[in-house]
This record gives C-alpha cells, structure tokens and sequence, in this order.
C-alpha cells in the first residue's frame, strides 16, 4: 500500500476509532484497503455509501466517515440496490460476511443477474465469528466447526463463479494478506455493474483455533478446491440502473382511464344478479363484462366478480354480474335473477346459484348439458342449429345477448353498441345476432 | 395505484402474489415513463428492502403484497421502524393462514400488521371500505409516513382489489400529501440524524446523495446513528418511537359516523364489510329501527376517542369482520359496559348485509 495519500484532498475516509476485531482478524487489513482504494479515487465522504450486513463485517461501517446503511442479516444487497436505483450517482459499497452470502443468497444471484452498479466486497473467513464460529456456506469440507464437530459435509460455495457465470461484470478472488487489494478494489469500484470482491481472511477467534489454519492454509486451501484467485470474470454487459433508465425514456405513460359515460335512463328499480358460467377460454368473463359496460351506459351501477382457477384455458370460469340503481356495497349474490350456462364445466360450478333461484328467475342453458335440479325457468337453447356458426369459445357471448334480449335487465341496444365498439365489434355484432335467433331446442 | 401516482409515489418494488399482483404490473407498467422506478425483486424480503434503500435516497416508497408476504416483510418493517423511515406497505389481504384459501378475500392481517414484527412499536393501518377511498387513504398513506416517519400499511382485501366495479370520478378525493422534510442537502454541517426528545416529536430527515454524509441503521443507536446498547440512550430512542406515534394518534384517527338518535345498537366495521353494513343500516332503518354504524378507517392506532364517543348510549355494539373477531378484542378493549357482539366468517365469504341484520333485530 504504497499510495501517497497525503497528497489527495482526503487523506483517510477512516474515522480515528480502532477497529474493534480480534487479534489477527483479517477484517481491519481488508478495510484498510477499502479505505485507500476510495482515497485514491478520490471520493468525498458524501459521495460513498457503505451497506453493512451483520456480523463481525457489519461493525465495518461505523469506522467510516462516508454515508452508512446497517441493516438486516443477508440484506445489504436490497438496500444497495434500492440506493443505487434511486441514485446512481452514489458509489455504493456493500461489505458482508461469508454468512450473509448464505441467508442472501438469491440477493447475490439477483444482483448479478441484473448486473447492478455496486460493490460486494466479502470478508471471507469460512465461518459466524460472531455468533461463535458456526459453519457457513463458505467452509470447505471437512473442516471443524461447533456445528459440523466431525468435519464439513458441504460443498463449500464458490461466490465469484455463482455471479460470475449469472451475469456480474467483475468477479475477483483474493486474500487479505494480497498485495494488489487495493488496486482490485479499485478497479472493481470503477466497474460500472455489479463488483463481487471475495476476500478470504482469517477468523482468528474460532476458524483458525478450530482447525489450526493459516495464511498458508487459505492458500492451500484455494488449491485442493480447485479454486483460482485473481480478477476471474469481467462482462461488458450494461449496468441495470443506466440499461433501465434508458429504456424507460420515450415510453408511454401507461394509465389510460376511460369513462363510461351513462347515457340513458334506466328504469330498474331493484339491484339484479347476472350470472355467467361456462369454462376458462370461453370468453365467459368478457362477455360478463359487455353487460356490465351496458349497465354503466345505462345509467346503473355495476360489480363484476370472476371466479376461474389458477391456469389458463382449462377449467371453470364464472363471472358474477351485480346490476342496480343504487350503488353496490355489498358485493356477494344471495340469489341470481338470470344465469346463462354454457359448458359442463359452468354446470359444475352452478349448484349453488340453481338451488337458491325461483320460479320467477331464468336459467339459459346450451343444449346437451345436465342441470341439478333448480325451481327457475329453464330455457335450453340449440346452438348447433344456429344459422350463423357459433364456435364454442363465443357461445358464452350468444347466449348472454339472448339473455339480456329476453329479459329486462340491460337495454339490448346498449349492450349492441358496447358489444359493437373496438376491433372485434364487427364479429361481436354477428355472434350477438345469432345469439338473439337462438330457438330452444 | 392511482393514489400511490397522485402522491408523488415514485420508487415501487414487489413480489408477485394474488391478490396484491395487479399493483405490481400497474406500478411497473406507470412508473418508468413517470421518471420512477418500478422493480420486481427476487422475493419479498428483497422488494421491501429495495424500498427502504430507495426511501433513504429520497425516494417516495410504496410496496405491495398479501398476508404471507407480510411474513416475509415482517424483519424489514422493524427496520424501517428502527431507523425511521417513510414507506406505505400495502396488504391486499387474502384468507389464511399459510397459503391458504388463495384467492378468497378475508380481513385477517390486521393484528398481524400490528404486531408483526419484534417489540410491539406501533405503526399505522389505515384501511379503505370501498375502491374510491384506496385512491383516497393511499395518499393519506403516504402522507402519514412522511409525518410520522414510519412504516404505514394500507389494508385492502381481494374483494377491494379484484372485483370490478363502476366507481363515481367525483369520489375520487384528492388529500394533500405533504413534501418530505429534509435537512437541507447543500448543508456541511448538519445537525444529528436523529432526536429522542422530545419524545413526541419528529425531526427532519437527511437523505443520502447531499454535501454530507449521513448514517442510518437498525440497530439500537445513539442521535447520530452509531450502534450502542447504553440505557439511558435506547430507553429514549424506544420512547420516541412510541410516542411520535401515540401522542399524535388525533392526528391519525379517521371514521366515517353515520349515527342515529336514539338508535340502540351500534354498527362497526371496517374494509369490504362495512359495505355490507351499510346496506344493513339500510335494511334495519326501512324496517323503522332505529341503528348507528362506525366504519373505522384508520385501524391503528385505534381511535379509541371515537369508538368511545360512538358507543355512549347504546345497549350494545355489533362488529361484523371477515376473520375470527381480530377488531372486537379492540372494542372489547376500550369499550366497558355494553354487550359487544362479534359476526364472524372465515370461509371465504363475504359477510351479507342480512346476516348482520339478523343480529340486530
């Protein structure tokens, strides 16, 4: 560490307080040379902000005179991230343990899949000093800790690979004891995306009395793990903040809201329950929805609720339709006054609406399907006989416009110019049409 | 959404989850062309988190989930709360526990959210009974978490979130959010992050990115944001933010009364159900009885002076709410002397205004 730092214009972002590690704890070396790497390029303290996870690295921040963030276990990425994304032009500095990279595992994956501008730099020393000395991610197989007393299972995780190959621009493996540290740490500071510096140190406390290691060893060790040290990985690809403000600009601003605007009087006088039921890729919910809209135009209020399974085009799909001239607060159907059932799969979810209705309220139903028994009016329509073809995903639609044609819910013209608007208007129209020709069959 | 846009909402970042998921699409769709940032994270912890980051670099904060990712909020909320930071946490609540009933509505977090994370500090939960007032509370949301610096929860349900409606533009109600205070960036010398006393009070914040440094954690810490476990420094620190809260609450309480004299039951409820209480009160008063109803909407902390005030008088309070009687051990709590009635379903169904009618009559 030969850099003149008493000719730049900060001669230490170091406050004057001790470090408070063990003896022989690589962590004190390490952020002395983090302290001259930001020396030497430079930086004021406002300018930097230095993330500490927990644990004995999350001590770090307090003995820097730059801006600090020390918050939750295996997190530090998170909020590096939300700095870094609200203001790029902070260089922010996460300083985390081997342990963090274990509870935040899937932070450092994303941090380097997204290639984020910040600097990771982990005080590597294979085990929780803090909390005694348990094992970590990072301890290599076989060696002792109070959690693994006869020896390491685990494959000791190779940080620089993991966000190396997942996208990171700079990926550096060393040790505290390295003479280039801070050129490295440099370097991965003026890297525009993400800078993991994996930094092995000894953890004097526990690692190092458990299993006798040493600066020799963490070498040693290295190489029986087949693990190289130097700068490994560099990617060119764009850093996330830039890449997400450049593709940000010249896009629409999203929200369009649309009013309906009622243009007729309706004369109902008492909220209605409108009930559509058929199966998922049946256009049950958009059909639902041209009656609501005609609702609306009607001067009424209207509440749609759909109810269909977590996949797409397979299963049931019911839409629930509240029409009334009050405003709706509650939004549950004790009763529908009309229901129109077009597939089996809408059979097996209208028990319950058939079973509540009454003589005076109406069931349309496609031919060829089975209803449980019900006190309502049912009309079964023939599709099949339909002059106009009406394939099966629009029987949905022509059966509701034969619902709302034949009861005195929603104005039929209303629903015909709702029906009629936008790109499928024209072919809406046709299966409307068909739909109100329907004969029982 | 559009109340998180109208208040000047500019950093989002969320997880996917039904019934919450819609924010998140719209938040990312809106907010780039918009100038903010819109982030999906890997999980919960890391969205949240994200916030927090982006809320200490000046941003204006909001997240989005539904009851197990309030799980995974849970350590992070603590954090904001430790380290005093403006953020609006939004819980379109779904029926559990676990994964549950997904997707069925419920109002099951609302203790949860109170006593979700370690310490028992009070945040506050505002809570929107029909689709115009989550434009409405949600910039009271962001309002009350730039006053009070601390973590606000909106509390939808998937009733509010998913089921569409025709809405009235004029309800719409614009509340003003107030600017951030902030020491002044350009400042080189600038007073302590932070201040304990007195213990009520709330002082600007220092955000990064100005001509001085500025220090943040979440652990017990001194004024200027350096860990320390001295009593007579965290006694003060755990003190202030306690009362930055409860000496305040006058400022918080929100309830919509629609009382009648004379009437002898009182009406409570909250969220989606205080729609069916009102189409109850409806019922109950054609029938020529006489009923009150309180629609609470700011549930923490609670406005105990309301609840009080609401039910002097009356023979008995009746609380209608989709989870197994989470509020009424709150009016159990503050109201003494009347009969409180609790009507509970946790089925995935909503009350009906005639089961509450029932009860009354």
């Amino acid at each position: 560490m030969s850099t003149p730092i008493e000719l730049l214009p900060n001669p230490t972002l170091r406050t004057e307080d001790d470090y408070p590690f063990c003896p022989g704890c690589g962590h004190g070396p390490v952020l002395d040379a983090l302290n001259s790497a930001l020396v030497r390029l430079e930086l004021e303290p406002h300018e930097v902000v230095i993330v500490s996870d927990i644990g004995c690295s999350g001590l770090s921040d307090q003995f820097f005179t730059t801006s600090a963030f020390h918050g939750l276990h295996g997190r530090s990425i998170t909020y590096a991230t939300g700095i870094k994304l609200a203001r790029p032009d902070l260089e922010v500095v996460v300083i985390m343990g081997d342990g963090g990279t274990g509870i935040g595992g899937a932070h450092l994956l994303s941090a380097a899949r997204r290639n984020i501008g910040i600097t990771v730099l982990v005080l590597n020393n294979f085990n929780f000093g803090m909390t005694g000395g348990q094992h970590s991610t990072t301890t290599p197989e076989g060696f002792i800790t109070p959690t693994t007393p006869s020896g390491n299972l685990e494959h000791p995780l190779d940080i620089c690979a993991t966000v190396g190959v997942n996208g990171a621009a700079y990926a550096y493996r060393g040790t505290s004891f390295d003479d280039d540290l801070v050129d490295r740490i440099v370097e991965g500071i003026e890297v525009d995306g993400l800078s993991m510096m994996d930094v092995w140190d000894l953890c004097t406390a526990y690692f190092v009395r458990n299993n006798k290691f040493s600066r020799r060893q963490i070498d040693q060790t290295m190489e029986v793990l087949g693990l190289e040290s130097g700068v490994l990985y560099r990617s060119d690809k764009p850093e996330f903040t830039t890449a997400y403000r450049r593709l940000a600009e010249g896009q629409h601003e999203g929200l369009r809201v649309k009013s309906v605007v009622a243009t007729t009087g309706s004369t109902l006088e008492k909220r209605r329950h409108f009930v559509v039921a058929g199966s998922a890729g049946g256009r049950v919910r958009s059909a639902a929805r041209l009656v609501a809209l005609a609702a609306m135009r009607s001067g009424l209020w209207a509440a749609q609720r759909d109810d269909y399974p977590i996949t797409v085009k397979s299963g049931h799909s019911v839409s629930e339709v509240i029409i009334s001239p009050e405003e709706i607060h509650y939004n549950g159907i004790d009763k529908p006054d009309v229901v129109v059932i077009v597939s089996d799969d809408g059979v097996g979810k209208a028990g319950p609406y058939l079973e509540a209705m009454e003589v005076t309220d109406t069931v349309y139903v496609v031919a060829g399907l089975v209803l449980p028994a019900t006190a309502a009016k049912v009309i079964v329509l023939d599709a099949a006989a339909s002059e106009t073809r009406i394939p099966k995903a629009s029987l949905a639609l022509a059966l509701v416009s034969h619902a709302v044609d034949r009861s005195e819910i929603v104005p039929f013209d209303l629903f015909e110019a709702t029906a009629g608007e936008g790109g499928f208007g024209e072919k809406n129209l046709e299966l409307l049409a068909a739909g109100v020709a329907l004969t029982e069959a | 959404m559009r109340g998180a846009l109208a208040s000047g909402c500019d950093f989002f970042a969320g997880y996917p989850i039904t019934p919450a998921s819609p924010i998140l699409m719209m938040m990312l769709r809106d907010l780039p062309a918009r100038g903010g940032i819109g982030m999906q994270g890997e999980d919960e912890i890391a969205s949240i988190g994200m916030c927090i980051g982006a809320a200490m670099s000046g941003a204006r904060a909001m997240t989005a989930t539904s009851a197990p990712g309030i799980s995974l909020y849970s350590e992070n909320i603590g954090l904001a709360i430790m380290g005093e930071l403006p953020l609006v946490v939004v819980d379109v609540q779904r029926l559990g526990p676990s994964t549950g009933a997904a997707t069925t509505t419920a109002q099951g977090d609302i203790q949860f959210v109170r006593w979700g994370t370690g310490g028992g500090f009070p945040i506050i939960a505002l809570c929107p009974s029909t689709i115009a007032e989550c434009y409405t509370l949600t910039m009271k949301a962001f309002d009350l978490a730039e006053r009070f610096r601390c973590p606000v929860f909106l509390m939808a349900d998937k009733e509010l979130a998913l089921t569409m409606k025709s809405v009235n533009p004029s309800d719409y109600v614009d509340v003003e959010v107030r600017d951030r205070e902030v020491v002044d960036p350009t400042e080189l010398d600038p007073p302590l992050e932070y201040r304990y006393e007195p213990a009520g009070d709330v002082v600007p914040m220092q955000l990064y990115g100005g001509k001085h440094p500025v220090r943040f954690t979440g652990s017990a810490h001194t004024e200027d944001a350096f860990i320390t476990k001295k009593p007579d420094i965290i006694g003060p620190l755990n003190e202030h933010l306690i009362r930055k809260i409860t000496d305040h609450v006058d400022e918080i309480s929100m309830v919509k009364t629609d009382f009648e004299d004379g009437a002898r039951t009182l009406l409570v409820s909250y969220g989606v159900t205080a729609g069916s209480m009102r189409e109850a009160v409806t019922l109950v008063r054609a029938n020529g009885t006489r009923v009150s109803a309180l629609t609470v909407q700011s549930l923490w902390p609670v406005p105990e002076s309301e609840i009080v005030a609401a039910a002097a008088g009356v023979d008995r309070v009746v609380i209608a709410e989709l989870n197994p009687g989470l509020y009424k051990r709150e009016l159990e709590r503050v109201i003494h002397d009347v009969e409180i009635v609790g009507i509970s379903r946790i089925d995935g169904v909503l009350i009906s205004p005639e089961q509450i009618v029932e009860v009354i009559v």
